[in-house]
């Protein structure tokens, strides 16, 4: 396999280098889509016209060499996918170079069954939204495939990076073209654009720059205490853990920043505003994506790095997590707006992601892994849906001017229930299978949590069925005009609808994959635990009791969807 | 007095050795000043105004040639009153490299023309000279003198358009606190010798140590004067207040000098006098600098947000960035003084971009220095968009800017010499900071430009007359008095037989601030990738203060 910078480096190179060519392929093509630049103007605001005119597609040199660079990551990632032997649990594919001895920050980078799927999700939401965004002419396409390239480039660096410093580099600069994105392409008046971006910025960014105080803390003190040079990369600083005090300290700091990005309760305040003022086809791989760094950071760097602090702050982060899902499933299905109902379900399964990784154990963690490729998955298809929806109902975005859209848009419903019902986690799709684990683990650490964390499940089936219904059957809506969905938004569908079905049936390719990592990442924070031998037998008996319970209750809320749910995947996977 | 004045005379005086060679840069400085001064008073209008700048230029770059062939020196000369090592050096490749972007701004600007250009750039390079003289400085006299030296040519520059009232008002203002400033120091200084005996840094430090001078009330009065006294000069609050009225007033080239030079010299003075000569009193004056530090990076950051005026904006992010500078003097480390010393070239970089923006838009539109002259400039000018946008990330301290790689320094050290809480505080700092960076981003890229749209109806200025472009200057805090200095404006362009009218139009036209612009942004974004030229620039910096 290739080193993996080219796999970091080739979308932002790919979306430079349009920007070149189409610099120098002359100003004649920049006068002639002046006027095609205003149409796409028009289709934003009133969103009359979408499939019908196709003269009015991007296509343009940067828009496609962007296409060439995501899919040529996508490749990539499926050839270091399939390259990663499941059992294995250290690092493979490592590039090491010292990048600043002064500071002792190296550009270490390398593939773990933590990251592997996570690179495989970032690549083909990606890849999706930019075969999405080539469907529609952007106002100065080169500045919005440079950035869009960047984004890419600086997430699969935040999740490829094994030095703690230059994952906080990424992580922060990945914000950065998420910010022009929305600022300059967003939808709403310029005011709101520019308030919601300044939300978002300052928000996230609060986080992580708190994060590299705690970032630079972290190094310092390990260097102190080991009496060695400075030195960032991950597993030096795991070898050298840090006092209790300290640690704990640092945890929160880390803490703000990732649950600031997940969204998760307290801190959620940027998201209303900023998914309403991002462009859909950016939205897609936020939500898909920049979320799953941020629980991705508990799991590969908090947990490792700062056992102590995590047990520590255990029950703090189950709270948070379940007030995430309750509050974010209660928000969602008081929404109108689909968009919303997408981003507060997104609190919701974010909520259940943290409340896998922190119940501190294997299962747990693998949960939660499992079910943030799951929910990157099914929340991008889900958000182009609602784009779709848009168009059909005069522009709006609002669940109560939508309706009876199925009737005239078969394969649309059927594409849309699919994803709804992955949203709810049906029995028999991969987001079942993960909030499975992830319920059983927290079964196993805290019980009374795990209990009232069910109720998130059957929230997640009223919000997800109430937007599905809503969209697709009840009354027409005073401006709907139905009709199928065209091939080329199938193209970015459908893929993506494949994977949800192909981890439905196969999710050990997931799990057999990142069990030795995510052993390996909970094993020291499970010790810090300590518990003793009686709690011990007595979380093996709950496992049981899980099981149980879990397939009681499931299907009491939901047997009605089930059949329905199984036959919509079937007819998609033919 | 004048008992001292008969004993020096009768004395059999043998003057110190001088090792020219070593001071050479400071010489090559002030010998262009006065050779600059001279070739202005020859009457061809092609000399004073382009041959006084070229003639600056060169002596900048023997400056900065001179000073690197001194480079691995590393001595105090002239009867140790100065010392040559690489924190010098490093500190006159910093100031110089000011320097040039300085002159450069200023080649087509007002200021230079009204207060004729011989004297303008004598002063420039004065001043330069006095900085080099501070940064070198090894005891309180010669502390004193370059300071003063930095100072008084500054309040001068301060004041060089002659004809407009706000530019005037700053000289002014500087002038009184200023010298206020410099007198506080000076006391403090007078009482650390009352204290201790001595002037020279080494000697001081020797004094205090073992002793129990280093908690003695006089000594630490002196100690209290002279932070106050630097803190003036570097504008650390609670001794800021002037910074913005002085910043928003002066020409944008002077201020551009002033947001960097001043701060190059002022914490390079801060290192000398309190990493060498007053470490023994470290537990002294630490956790109060450090106070002081945090306070500065808050008070800065908040005074920053909603500010319209660009330049007003800047002086309160430089005060922030002062707070920032200063934990790495607080910790009183060889990391700290690296820290500091890198970001103040980073500080450089940063600056000069954002200052050569704005000086672009004084020119091409009529706002001024106000964030509506920024409006739709990405689209328009992209090639002066993206070093301001550099700029502001940079200093807010976003990954692959170099700012990121300075807070990252400055942080490492303060958490290495115990004082992590201030640490959290530049982040806090930081975070404030978007709120007024990002607006100015937002402005540039997610706005139409003034005009279009029908968004010209916000902007107070949409009349004025395109021959006066610095009338509008004052942005809209002088909303009144709009009409006085836009007369005042006009009628020095239209008085000036030398200026035909499409000297406004050339004047409009500035490739040179274009390029400082450009090539500042590209550094910006340079060492933030590959840092590694600036650590090795300051890698010595902590050593020659002997330092741990």
């Amino acid at each position: 396999m290739p080193p993996l910078s080219i796999l970091i480096w080739l979308p932002a190179a790919c979306g430079v280098l349009g920007a070149i060519l189409c610099t120098l392929a002359g100003r004649s093509r920049k006068v002639e889509s002046a006027p095609r630049t205003t149409s796409a103007e028009n289709v934003q605001t009133t969103a009359a016209a979408d499939e019908s005119d196709a003269e009015n597609s991007g296509w343009g040199i940067p828009g496609v060499l962007a296409l060439i660079g995501t899919l040529g990551a996508l490749g990539l990632a499926i050839g270091y996918i399939a390259d990663y032997s499941p059992g294995t649990s250290g690092l493979t594919h490592v590039t090491d170079v010292v990048w600043i001895s002064e500071l002792g920050i190296h550009y270490k980078l390398g593939v773990s069954g933590l990251n592997v799927f996570l690179v495989g999700l970032t690549t083909l939401l990606f890849a999706a939204a930019t075969i999405a965004a080539n469907l529609r002419t952007w106002q100065r396409p080169r500045l919005f495939w440079c950035f869009f390239m960047l984004a890419e480039s600086a997430v699969l660096g935040a999740l490829l990076a094994q030095d703690l410093a230059l994952f906080v580099a990424f992580f922060d600069l990945m914000l950065i073209p998420f910010y022009f994105l929305t600022g300059m392409w967003g939808r709403g008046t310029r005011e709101e654009r520019v308030r919601a971006t300044i939300k978002l910025v300052i928000y996230t960014l609060v986080g992580s720059l708190l994060m590299l105080a705690a970032a630079i803390a972290t190094g310092v003190l390990a260097s102190q205490q080991g009496g060695g040079h400075i030195t960032f990369v991950l597993s030096a600083l795991q070898a050298t853990p840090l006092g209790n005090g300290s640690q704990e300290w640092i945890f929160l700091f880390f803490a703000a920043a990732f649950l600031v990005k997940m969204p998760a309760f307290p801190l959620h305040g940027w998201m209303p505003d900023g998914y309403r003022a991002m462009p859909i086809e950016v939205l897609m791989v936020f939500s898909g994506v920049l979320s799953k760094v941020g629980a991705y950071g508990f799991l590969a760097i908090v947990l490792p790095l700062f056992p102590q602090g995590a047990a520590h702050f255990q029950t703090l982060m189950l709270i948070v997590a379940l007030i995430s899902i309750l509050y974010g499933s209660a928000v969602a299905f008081t929404q109108t707006d689909a968009r919303l109902i997408a981003g507060y379900s997104s609190v919701a399964q974010l909520g259940f992601i943290t409340l896998g990784i922190f119940a501190l154990n294997p299962q747990g963690a693998q949960g939660a892994l499992l079910q943030m490729v799951n929910h990157g998955l099914v929340v991008a298809p889900l958000l182009f849906i609602v784009a779709i929806l848009s168009r059909r109902a005069g522009g709006s975005e609002d669940v109560r001017e939508m309706g009876g859209i199925a009737f005239r848009a078969p394969v649309l419903a059927s594409i849309f229930l699919i994803v709804s019902l992955a949203t709810l986690a049906m029995p028999g799709s991969a987001n079942f299978v993960g909030e499975f684990m992830i319920l059983l683990g927290v079964f196993n650490a805290k019980l009374a949590i795990a209990i009232i964390a069910f109720a998130g499940v059957v929230m997640a089936s009223v919000y997800a069925l109430r937007l599905f219904i809503g969209a697709m059957h009840n009354r027409v809506g005073k401006d709907v005009d139905s009709h199928e969905i065209s091939p080329r938004d199938g193209l970015v569908l459908v893929p993506l609808v494949a994977v949800i079905v192909f981890m439905a049936i196969y999710p050990q390719l997931a799990l057999k994959r990142s069990e030795g990592s995510t052993k390996a990442a909970v094993a020291s924070a499970q010790a810090a635990l300590k518990p003793p031998l009686s709690t011990l037998a007595a979380g093996l008996r709950g496992e049981g009791e899980a099981a149980v319970s879990v397939e009681g209750a499931a299907p009491s809320g939901q047997t009605a969807g089930a059949g329905a749910g199984a036959a919509g995947e079937e007819g998609s996977a033919r | 007095m004048t008992t001292g004045l008969s004993i020096l005379a009768t004395a059999h005086l043998k003057g110190p050795y001088v090792d020219f060679a070593a001071l050479s840069p400071l010489i090559a400085l002030l010998g262009g000043a006065a050779i600059v001064l001279l070739v202005g008073l020859l009457g061809s209008r092609w000399i004073r105004a382009q041959l006084v700048p070229a003639l600056s230029l060169l002596a900048l770059a023997a400056a900065a040639g001179l000073s690197i062939w001194q480079w691995n020196v590393e001595k105090s000369i002239v009867a140790g009153a100065l010392r040559i090592d690489s924190l010098s050096l490093t500190l006159n490749l910093i100031l110089v490299a000011g320097g040039v972007c300085t002159v450069l701004l200023a080649w087509r600007s007002l200021a230079a023309r009204e207060a004729a250009h011989g004297e303008w750039h004598a002063l420039l390079l004065t001043s330069i000279g006095g900085m080099s003289l501070l940064a070198a400085a090894q005891n309180t006299v010669a502390l004193f003198l370059g300071l003063e030296l930095l100072s008084i040519p500054l309040y001068v520059l301060c004041a060089t358009e002659l004809k407009r009232e706000h530019s005037l008002e700053s000289g002014l203002k500087y002038l009184i606190v200023g010298s206020v400033g410099s007198a506080t120091l000076l006391y403090g200084l007078a009482l650390i010798y009352g204290a201790t005996g001595q002037t020279d840094f080494t000697a001081i430090d020797t004094a205090l140590t073992g002793s129990s001078l280093a908690t003695d009330p006089l000594t630490l009065t002196g100690i209290a004067l002279c932070v106050a006294g630097l803190c003036f000069k570097a504008s650390v609050a609670p001794f800021h207040q002037w910074t913005p009225d002085v910043y928003e007033g002066a020409p944008t080239p002077v201020t551009a000098f002033m947001a960097v030079a001043t701060k190059v010299a002022a914490l390079g003075v801060f290192l000398r006098l309190f990493d060498v000569a007053l470490i023994e009193a470290h537990a002294s004056w630490g956790i109060a600098v450090a106070v002081l530090a945090a306070i500065t990076i808050v008070v800065g950051n908040v005074g920053a947000l909603g500010q319209s005026s660009l330049k007003r904006m800047l002086a309160y992010s430089s005060v922030a960035q002062a707070g920032y500078m200063l934990a790495g003097v607080v910790v009183a480390s060889r990391l700290g003084a690296q820290a500091t010393v890198f970001y103040l070239a980073v500080y450089l970089f940063m600056n000069m971009a954002a200052f050569a923006t704005i000086l672009a838009r004084e020119h091409e539109t009529d706002h001024g220095d106000s964030i509506m002259g920024m409006r739709g400039l990405g689209r328009e000018r992209p090639l002066l968009a993206w070093p301001m946008t550099l700029a502001m990330l940079g200093l807010a301290g976003i990954p692959a800017t170099a700012g990121f790689m300075g807070k990252f320094y400055l942080i490492d050290a303060s958490v290495t010499g115990g004082y992590t809480w201030l640490g959290v505080v530049i982040v806090i700092g930081s975070m404030i900071s978007l709120g007024y960076y990002l607006p100015v981003i937002a402005a540039m890229w997610m706005s139409p430009a003034p005009g279009e749209a029908g968004e010209s109806a916000q902007s107070a200025t949409p009349a004025v007359s395109p021959a006066a472009p610095y009338a509008a200057m004052q942005g809209p805090t002088s909303a009144e008095g709009g009409l006085p200095t836009l007369a005042g404006g006009s009628q020095e362009l239209d008085e000036n037989p030398a200026n035909p009218a499409n000297e406004s139009a050339a004047a409009r036209t500035q490739p040179e601030v274009a390029l400082i612009a450009i090539v500042a942004g590209a550094a910006i974004l340079f060492f933030g990738i590959v840092p590694q030229p600036l650590f090795n620039l300051v890698h010595g910096v902590g050593s020659a203060l002997g330092l741990l």
